[in-house]
């Protein structure tokens, strides 16, 4: 079930049933459990003779949608290019539900630019009958070429059994700049079961590999070592082949929020937030720091009153380096 | 386990000079930034770096010590960079890398070993650990269990200076956490043939930001 914005969901209650409405438009796709949905979708770019960037294989199935886009928020790297393909997921159907079974391919071919984003939050449900779903994204950026992927945030609900997991492989010279936030529950909900992998290779040799588990399951993650009592987690993974002579400083630029450099030409935003409004500020602080072309030329949004005095003063990061 | 029992205590003993001391394993700018106050604080933040941090750090050092057992240390090197992208934070790579060159230099003297001589000059501290268990006849789930007793005995030893706890309610909360140990090592032991880029990993990401900000500090009375 998907949400028009990650703020609706703070307001808003579901009930565990809401999804029912979605059974008579289901189609069994090969899946094992009656009513589960597997849904694989690709997406594929290439340069021209000109170096603009067109979408080669757009095939959508079942609950993957993709269709051509316009930029929805102001973009790093991309901003107001016009040379760049831009393709948006959308939900064919609510979910994932226990049991789904989703994969999404991204190739985007040597020297051509593809700026992924979503129309809408990910809400992973349990099942009808349980079980357990699965996403699985591939995605594979050649020479010279560069992917920008603002995804929205995945929710998981009470409830829900989920394996998500994601592959970036990047070829020598590519770039990257990616997002990933989670909420742990809908408004004052506990998590289910949900676990989240992230491997990022560059030049065939491991740049981020993290995997986070939170739900009735894992023990421990309400601890303060892992993620608290926040309700939000996520990180930016920015990776320019021009860091291989030397990443930017890290900075601690927030109590809950960092930038550093990985063990590559990548730099990395960790941030953990009550809610995902200040989650994605953090994150989007993070990338500012970063300075052109990392930061979107619109304005940040200011962060409220309240939360000023958690910021870092510059002084005392400096040293950080 | 009857064989090599002794050695495992040595291995694990905190007053090995290996540096250990010197480390609250997060805690200290943990308590310092309010997100622990109290004894249930404390073992919630034990229980999650047993969960998360200690258990990958327990599968690499299985996993070196399984390659140092059949005499493979060229397999090490691809140990090294899986774990430094399991470890976000350059700090904690950089602590991981110096209580490995430590280690590394007491085993050195206290147990001769060829292997030792491979692994370069600032190793993670998983993969000495592993060496250093195959070198004194012990096996992968032994040097599991070994560094994920340091992952909670470290930042527990550590809470008595940094915040006022009853040395008996820290200590209460390692008793409790001996199964999840145990049920943590043979999970670890089991990954140690596995190929590395397949190793799991469980992040922290608590532990990643406050390491970031406890190397800003003029003063601290732990290293990390």
């Amino acid at each position: 079930m998907y949400a028009s914005s990650p703020r609706e969901h703070s307001s808003h209650k579901y009930s565990p049933h809401e999804h029912s409405p979605r059974e008579p438009v289901r189609r069994d796709q090969g899946a094992r459990r009656p009513g589960a949905m597997s849904s694989r979708a690709v997406l594929t770019t290439e340069a021209d003779v000109l170096a603009r960037s067109r979408v080669g294989v757009l095939r959508s199935q079942g609950a993957l949608v993709l269709r051509p886009a316009h930029p929805k928020e102001s973009e790093p790297l991309t901003h107001r290019r016009r040379e760049v393909a831009r393709v948006m997921l959308a939900a064919g159907a609510a979910g994932p539900l226990g049991g789904d079974d989703y994969s999404l391919d991204v190739h985007v071919g040597a020297g051509s630019t593809l700026v992924l984003t979503e129309a809408s939050a990910m809400l992973v449900l349990p099942g009808p009958c349980g079980g357990r779903s699965h996403m699985r994204i591939n995605v594979y950026v050649g020479e010279g070429a560069t992917f920008v992927w603002l995804p929205e945030p995945i929710i998981a609900a009470r409830g829900c059994d989920h394996e998500h997991d994601v592959r970036v492989r990047l070829e020598r010279g590519a770039r990257l700049v990616m997002r990933e936030e989670t909420l742990l529950g809908r408004h004052r909900e506990p998590p289910g079961d949900f676990r989240t992998t992230l491997r990022v290779t560059h030049d065939d040799t491991p740049l981020y590999h993290q995997q986070l588990c939170v739900g009735p399951q894992a023990d421990g993650w309400r601890g303060a070592a892992v993620v608290g009592e926040n309700g939000a987690v996520g990180s930016i993974i920015a990776v320019d082949p021009a860091w291989e002579s030397g990443a930017p400083a890290t900075s601690a630029f927030h109590s809950s929020a960092i930038l550093a450099p990985l063990p590559g030409p990548g730099m990395l935003v960790s941030a953990v937030a009550p809610d995902s409004l200040q989650l994605r500020r953090r994150l989007s602080a993070g990338l500012d720091t970063l300075g052109a072309p990392w930061a979107p030329r619109d304005a940040p949004l200011p962060e409220p009153e309240g939360h000023r005095d958690e910021v870092v003063s510059e002084t005392e990061h400096t040293g950080a380096g | 386990m009857a064989q090599g029992q002794a050695a495992l205590l040595l291995l694990a003993d905190g007053r090995l000079p290996a540096g250990g001391y010197a480390h609250s394993g997060g805690l200290e700018p943990t308590v310092q930034a309010g997100r622990v106050s109290d004894a249930a604080g404390l073992e919630q933040f034990l229980v999650g770096r047993a969960e998360t941090t200690g258990f990958v750090a327990a599968v690499f050092a299985a996993a070196a010590c399984e390659r140092a057992v059949r005499d493979d240390i060229a397999a090490l090197s691809a140990l090294e960079s899986e774990l430094d992208a399991r470890t976000p934070s350059p700090e904690l790579r950089s602590v991981s890398r110096t209580l490995g060159r430590q280690l590394l230099r007491v085993m050195s003297t206290i147990h001769p070993h060829p292997h030792f001589a491979l692994l370069g000059t600032a190793p993670h501290q998983p993969v000495v650990m592993g060496v250093a268990a195959a070198a004194l006849g012990l096996g992968p789930r032994d040097a599991a269990l070994a560094i994920l007793h340091e992952s909670v005995a470290g930042p527990a030893a550590a809470a008595a200076k940094l915040m006022r706890i009853d040395p008996f309610d820290v200590h209460a909360a390692l008793a409790r956490a001996t199964e999840r140990l145990d049920r943590l090592a043979d999970a670890a032991a089991n990954h140690a043939d596995a190929p590395a880029s397949e190793l799991p990993s469980r992040g922290a990401p608590l532990s990643d930001i406050a390491a970031e900000h406890h190397r800003s500090w003029n003063v601290r009375l732990f290293a990390s």
